[in-house]
């Protein structure tokens, strides 16, 4: 009441309250009243305060204590209230840490620096298969994904798919709360439900119980399962994945009489066939392959020669993209190349069809790199494929070396096999207890076996799963899982190598992992890290030293010798007369680029991804080539200056069933084909992914799981597609210098910088940063991108304003293509070329824009008023603007969500309406190496500094360091005598640099490129 | 007093009318002050009027809109961060630049018959100028921080990039509008006298003798008004020429192809006083016909402002051609697409309707009759103010939308809250003419009855004149 003292009596009458009632007191009139009541009780406090004038009077003192309205609450006010209980609750319940310690550390948790990072290894999984990363975390806040470079499968890389796992962590959409029926029960009644049901199974040794899941490689589910078939021996298991491998082990199957996976070692390889392969882009271990694939593509100084790529392939894919001579062919063609390209090894026969001259040119270059060649097929070719590629590589002597096959890390089972027979218990009602984990079966099991209708046949059923989905919507139970960053587990590489998944986080959303289902069912009551720790104990992890070597797992994220060895195979030879090529339009299945097969529908980041070669955002397309669109009918004018988004709208048909999409025109897209990307047109994903695209599920069917002969007709309809490049020509600029390998060293470049200026240069005698991108290397997968989204805050925008050409990506991929029909693609990431003299600064009037002694050019966001000139005057256009508050921009989200809030990079500013922004080279990370180097009073090492662009790039085709260094990787990648700057006549002198696109034709296939 | 009503329009003689025959001084001030004083205001006045407050509306909706949801209410993105203000901006700016120009340099090259229509350029430059000032402001992207352009003593001890040229523009635009509005008002003073002599009503007394400054016409008080109105008319004669070439800087300084070139400043000043003159005729036209001035705003007048606005309007296509001519002869690449995307790109039905505007309508004027028809001359001057925001367009926008980076070419569209902004400020603009006119005298008095003198005198008493 201190503070009450200082009330002037005389306040009364000063000033008209505009409330006349209730009259106001003051606080010496309030002592009066106390007094004459009863002085020794305080709660006397209380009972004044119930008079009207004292309300009114504490009102007035207090205002944050005053209710915030006094009148009816419309739905915007009670949504309002609703989302600050939910920040205040978010927040308060996000369990950085257990409750009790949410206070000031008294005692400051051991090893915790606040404001340097920590990092973890872990793993996160994609179709069953781990990538091993780094996390970093923020004082208990994992902010940020970096591969392992003690990872097989990452080498420190990762792709887009796996920085974006970090966004899903923090999803606000995700499911926050156990429900039966779609309300809200408690685990408890779960808990009791399901177990007197399964005490009820074991009479019949649990004929009726039945898990669906994904692929998954995780011992310790494994032994979790062997347990509970140990008490119900009639449970079943099945598994479904919409991005299945069925022909790799069928193919293994007809080839070596057992499944088995292949792992390739591409660093062997001379030269690479891929039939139908994105091995750089999709399936296990293409992170670890497109490393493999650069190191031998690199041209240097000192390693002036690089592999060749064949592509056969009846889609545009990444891979594709990279090939020295490529082959677009029909899906149902590839397998007749096959068979011919065995013949002409095998036979020596030369090919005598269409692509003779590519073909004999392909086999003649596979026998003349015998032992140091490989073939590959894709996942989406028959298994008749995959047995004739396996025989090739077998004649080409690749086993052992390029080539080696290992115990099937996930399940081999036939997927397409194992949900029909699932699907037909369901339907025959054998199924009496279901439990779904993971995967989202309704949305993307085939069509035709109409697997959501059966899924409400079972008895009972139970689905465990980040979202409350379509697949939810079916079941009787839903069950929050938690993030693979939220909970222990375990899980192997493409090669085997297994790692322990360390939670970064206590569940946000009150997640449960497989592990403690499982765990439940079997009454274990033990914590998900004690199952995981005895699954290696008795493994024998380490033997007598197992705590040592456990903790030296952890610290490392990977499990020591855990690589599946190489079995010996001795190959049969494929027989069976190859399959006819079907001559109508074919349809084209395809794991989405960016959402994959729909699990990252509701990731803003990724639906904000261009996709490659379309540079196409939040949709998914009808991609057909340049003469089918014409024999269509299809008017999309690619060669204008500006390509507008608005595309046709067509009707696919496959067997009968019918999804409408918009079509669009890829360049160098087989002829008569349409690729469809899964993961698009989910109606329960989320309140990002809701409604974005078309469901191509609708149309996919057990036969053609891959492709199927189809129709395409036009509606007449049109649809806005949003896209980031506008344009594909590079007009002749010289953005990407294209030469031949032979080329090399010719035309020495010349490095002299000409004096082109009155003053003399700015001298930078300490670091002086730089970056040389190597367009050789780069795929165009974006996972610079996504990292760098991560990395430095990155607003999503939504799809009206990427529409509206407003994306806010730092660094972005430019793709240009030189031809319509036969297209050579390149690939070109443009950061902020940092120029030394930089046309932005100029112009600038506030001076938010500057030069600083290491030659960044700055961005003061707090300085920026927003006249947007410097991005006027940029050349390069790498800058991005605040248009919105888009922070929490409702295209993306609704309102304001604190939770993913939790996720931002401390050390990056955070930026709010009408400020100009751009790449930094992520300052951040060079003062955080600065204020290392200091403390230890040494310079900056070469190396310690790394982009987070540079960190994630699986090609490692970005270079960062000082260019004052003389033994710098990048003063050697300056001196490469082809190092370019984008637009040199400018005379913006940019720091970042680039290397030429070089290509090795074989010579014999030069004419037909 | 007399009232004398002349309304017919000076026959064509050949010999110049800038003032009909039968005023007297007192049929002068009669004539102009009581527009102000007496005369009820036509209907078409509040019609206009009407239109102006609609507008103005919607301007402040649109501000307030743009204040609260941002910038990206507009249709400017990444490549085109210039969109409809800068283009209005420039457009307002250059309208402003007839005022200037009559007042000033034809009074000191003693155009005669800048007279009777100065009062309504300068007035016009004001209100334009205003108009123009508002768009770099509401552009930014966080306006409220706007002073920051400004060179200030702060905590930060920041001053503004003194290379930026839209720092010069803050100097440039706020020295032209102060300039403009002294020059405006001292020329204003002895008619508010005037007007203050005669008003009947105790409030209007006041307030014009208030702004009148004590105003009594003795010899002394004229001797300093003259020298004070040449002075200044010296001091503004530079800011014709020197305004536009800022402004034309935004651009010239910037390396973008299409925006960087030398001929930009003498380019852009013509093109300023070219559309200038068209605002003057669009607006004078209907003014003398509203409130009956044809004998003192006569034919003469217009065919002079024809005469100024044809060869404005020459040299303006000469830029044009310019253009045209280094996109080729420089062979650079950037800047021979920047010309060939004008003319066949996205964008070449405007770029090909600005040409008809500015290069092919204005020929017209080569004949005599067409400078003296009144419709031909009113249809002109909506050609060439239309042209000139073209002209605005294209400059900004096709230069902007296909740059450097073909990868980051897009197009420019504008909204709803763009067009809506530009209406608004024509609203205000329109506004605040109307308004003028009701309450100030459209026609300078003192200097009609100079005029006057002259005719019927045949010598003149300015000041430089007495002390030769």
């Amino acid at each position: 009441m201190e503070k009450g003292n200082k009330v002037n009596p005389a306040d009364e009458t000063r000033g008209p309250s505009k409330m006349p009632e209730p009259r106001r007191v003051t606080i010496s009139e309030l002592r009066d009243r106390l007094k004459n009541g009863d002085p020794g009780v305080w709660r006397s406090l209380e009972e004044i305060a119930d008079d009207e004038e004292v309300k009114a009077f504490l009102d007035q003192e207090f205002p944050r204590h005053t209710a915030p309205w006094m009148g009816e609450m419309d739905r915007r006010q009670f949504l309002r209230l609703a989302g600050a209980s939910l920040a205040l609750a978010g927040l308060a319940g996000c369990r950085i840490r257990p409750i009790k310690e949410i206070v000031p550390y008294v005692k400051a948790p051991e090893n915790l620096v606040p404001g340097i990072p920590k990092f973890y290894a872990t793993a996160l999984t994609l179709g069953g298969y781990a990538t091993g990363v780094l996390v970093e975390s923020h004082e208990g806040r994992p902010t940020k994904v970096e591969g392992n470079p003690e990872h097989p499968a990452s080498l420190g890389s990762t792709n887009a798919l796996t920085q974006a796992m970090i966004l899903e962590l923090y999803d606000p959409d995700r499911s926050q709360a156990l429900t039966r029926d779609g309300r809200y029960v408690t685990p408890a009644t779960f808990e009791s439900d399901v177990k007197a049901r399964l005490r009820r199974q074991i009479a019949t040794g649990g004929d009726g119980i039945r898990f669906l899941s994904p692929s998954g490689s995780s011992p310790t589910v494994e032994r979790l399962f062997a347990r509970l078939q140990e008490r119900y021996p009639k449970l079943r298991r099945h598994y479904w994945d919409a991005v299945h491998r069925d022909s790799v082990y069928e193919g293994a199957r007809l080839s070596f009489g057992r499944p088995l996976e292949p792992v390739y070692r591409l660093d062997r390889a001379n030269v690479i066939v891929s039939l139908d392969g994105d091995f750089l882009f999709e399936g296990p271990g293409s992170v670890r392959y497109s490393r493999d694939f650069a190191d031998r593509r690199r041209v240097r100084k000192n390693s002036p020669a690089m592999n060749r790529l064949y592509v056969v392939e009846s889609t545009m894919s990444v891979t594709g993209g990279m090939a020295d001579h490529r082959l677009a062919l029909r899906p149902s063609e590839v397998e007749a190349f096959a068979a011919a390209l065995r013949s002409a090894i095998r036979d020596g026969a030369s090919g005598s069809d269409a692509h003779g001259a590519f073909l004999s040119a392909v086999a003649q270059d596979l026998i003349a790199n015998r032992g140091a060649s490989v073939v590959i097929a894709g996942e989406s070719q028959p298994a008749a494929v995959h047995a004739l590629v396996n025989e090739i590589n077998a004649l080409l002597g690749n086993y052992g070396s390029t080539v080696q096959w290992i115990e099937p890390v996930v399940n081999p089972e036939s997927r397409l096999e194992s949900i029909r027979e699932l699907t037909a218990d369901l339907q025959d009602g054998k199924v009496e207890m279901l439990f779904i984990l993971e995967g989202n079966p309704v949305y993307d099991a085939p069509v035709d076996l109409q697997f959501g209708e059966a899924v409400r046949r079972a008895g009972f059923s139970v689905r465990l799963g980040l979202y409350e989905d379509e697949t939810s919507a079916r079941c009787r139970y839903h069950i929050p899982m938690a993030h693979e960053l939220e909970s222990w587990g375990d899980s192997r590489a493409f090669d085997g190598t297994a790692s322990i998944q360390q939670p970064l986080i206590e569940p946000l959303y009150n997640g449960v992992s497989p592990i403690k289902l499982l765990a439940m069912l079997l009454g274990d009551e033990r914590s998900e890290r004690e199952i995981v720790k005895e699954t290696w104990q008795l493994a024998g992890l380490g033997g007598s030293a197992f705590d040592d070597v456990w903790s030296a797992t952890l610290s490392k994220g990977v499990v020591p010798n855990s690589a599946f060895v190489a079995e010996d195979v001795s190959v049969s030879p494929f027989t069976a007369a190859t399959s006819r090529a079907s001559s109508s339009l074919e349809v084209r299945f395809k794991p989405d680029p960016t959402v994959f097969d729909g699990r990252f529908s509701n990731s803003p980041w990724l639906q904000e991804l261009p996709k490659p070669f379309l540079q196409a955002t939040w949709d998914n397309v009808m991609m057909v080539s340049p003469r089918t669109a014409e024999r269509l009918g299809i008017e999309i004018d690619l060669s204008a200056v500006v390509v507008g988004g608005l595309a046709p709208v067509a009707e696919l048909t496959v067997g009968g069933r019918k999804v409408k999409g918009p079509v669009w025109i890829v360049p160098g897209h087989p002829d008569d084909t349409v690729t469809v990307t899964l993961g698009y047109g989910r109606e329960l994903a989320g309140r990002v992914g809701n409604g974005a695209g078309f469901n191509a599920c609708q149309i996919r069917a057990q036969e053609g799981s891959w492709f199927a002969p189809a129709s395409l007709a036009l509606t007449g309809e049109k649809a806005q597609i949003a896209l980031t490049q506008h344009h594909y020509s590079m007009e002749n600029r010289g953005i990407v210098h294209e030469m031949e390998i032979g080329e090399y060293g010719h035309e020495e470049h010349d490095a002299a910088h000409e004096e082109m200026s009155l003053y003399p240069d700015r001298e930078y005698d300490g670091n002086k940063w730089a970056m040389v991108i190597d367009t050789t290397l780069c795929t165009g997968c974006n996972a610079c991108v996504a990292a760098c989204v991560a990395e430095n805050n990155i607003a999503t925008v939504g799809k009206d304003q990427v529409i509206r050409s407003r994306e806010m990506h730092w660094i972005r991929i430019d793709r240009y293509f030189d031809d319509l029909d036969n297209p050579r693609y390149v690939h070109v990431p443009v950061p902020c070329m940092q120029c030394e003299n930089a046309p932005c600064e100029v112009v600038c009037p506030v001076a938010a824009t500057t030069h600083d002694g290491e030659g960044l050019n700055m961005m003061v966001y707090n300085r920026c008023v927003g006249t947007r000139y410097c991005s006027n005057n940029c050349p390069y256009k790498v800058r991005r603007f605040n248009f919105y508050k888009y922070t929490l921009y409702p295209g993306t989200w609704d309102e304001e969500t604190p939770v993913t809030k939790l996720l931002r990079n401390p050390n990056v500013t955070v930026r709010g309406r009408g400020v100009m922004e751009k790449c930094t080279y992520c300052v951040q990370r060079i003062s955080a190496a600065r204020r290392r180097a200091k403390k230890e009073g040494r310079p900056i090492r070469d190396g310690e500094v790394v982009t987070a662009c540079q960190a994630a790039c699986p090609t490692q085709a970005i270079v960062f360091g000082n260019w004052n260094d003389p033994n710098a990787r990048v003063t050697a990648e300056k001196t490469e005598p082809h190092h370019y700057v984008l637009m040199e006549e400018l005379n913006t002198r940019p720091r970042t640099g680039y290397l030429p696109r070089f290509r090795n034709p074989n010579p014999a296939l030069k004419e037909a490129r | 007093m007399s009232q004398v009503v002349h309304d017919q329009e000076v026959s064509d003689t050949g010999q110049e009318q800038l003032i009909s025959a039968e005023h007297s001084n007192a049929s002068l001030t009669s004539k102009i002050g009581d527009i102000v004083l007496k005369q009820p205001s036509p209907k078409q006045w509040f019609v206009a009027l009407g239109f102006g407050l609609i507008g103005l509306s919607g301007l402040l909706v649109s501000i307030a809109w743009l204040l609260y949801k941002g910038v990206g209410i507009w249709g400017v993105n990444i490549p085109v961060g210039w969109g409809f203000a800068i283009i209005n901006f420039v457009w307002w700016i250059g309208i402003g630049h007839a005022g200037t120009l009559i007042s000033a340099i034809l009074l000191l090259m003693r155009q005669r018959w800048r007279t009777s229509i100065n009062r309504l350029a300068e007035t016009m430059t004001l209100f334009a100028v205003m108009c123009a000032g508002m768009f770099p402001l509401l552009h930014l992207g966080r306006p409220w921080i706007f002073y920051w352009l400004f060179p200030y003593p702060n905590a930060l001890g920041l001053w503004p990039n003194f290379r930026s040229p839209l720092v010069w523009d803050v100097f440039a635009v706020s020295t032209y509008f102060t300039v403009s509005l002294v020059f405006w008002y001292v020329g204003l003073i002895p008619d508010l006298a005037s007007l203050r002599d005669r008003a009947k009503k105790r409030i209007v007394q006041v307030a014009m003798g208030f702004l009148a400054l004590g105003w009594r016409g003795s010899a002394s008080h004229w001797y300093r008004y003259e020298s004070a109105y040449l002075l200044l008319a010296g001091l503004s004669t530079p800011l014709v020429v020197s305004v536009h070439s800022i402004v034309s800087f935004d651009f010239a300084v910037s390396i973008i192809p299409g925006w960087h070139t030398t001929i930009f400043p003498p380019y852009f000043v013509a093109g300023a006083v070219y559309s200038g003159f068209a605002m003057v005729l669009t607006i004078v036209i209907p003014l003398r016909s509203w409130y009956k001035l044809r004998d003192l705003i006569t034919i003469d007048h217009l065919d002079w402002m024809a005469r100024i606005t044809l060869v404005t309007g020459l040299i303006v296509f000469y830029g044009y051609l310019t253009e045209i001519f280094y996109a080729w002869y420089s062979g650079n690449v950037f800047e021979s697409f920047m010309m060939a995307n004008r003319m066949a790109g996205p964008y070449s039905p405007l770029y090909w309707s600005l040409i008809f505007c500015n290069g092919i309508a204005p020929q017209i004027l080569w004949w005599r009759a067409a400078r003296r028809n009144i419709i031909v001359l009113f249809a002109m001057s909506l050609i060439v103010n239309i042209g000139m925001w073209l002209e605005r367009f294209i400059i900004v926008v096709t230069s902007l939308h296909a740059d450097f980076m073909p990868s980051s070419w897009d197009m420019y569209t504008p909204t709803f809250w763009d067009i809506l902004t530009y209406v608004g400020t024509i609203g205000f603009f329109l506004t605040g003419m109307v308004l003028f006119v009701r309450l100030l005298p459209a026609i300078p008095i003192a200097e009609m009855k100079h005029l006057l003198h002259q005719k019927m005198h045949g010598h003149s008493h300015e000041p430089e004149e007495a002390k030769a």
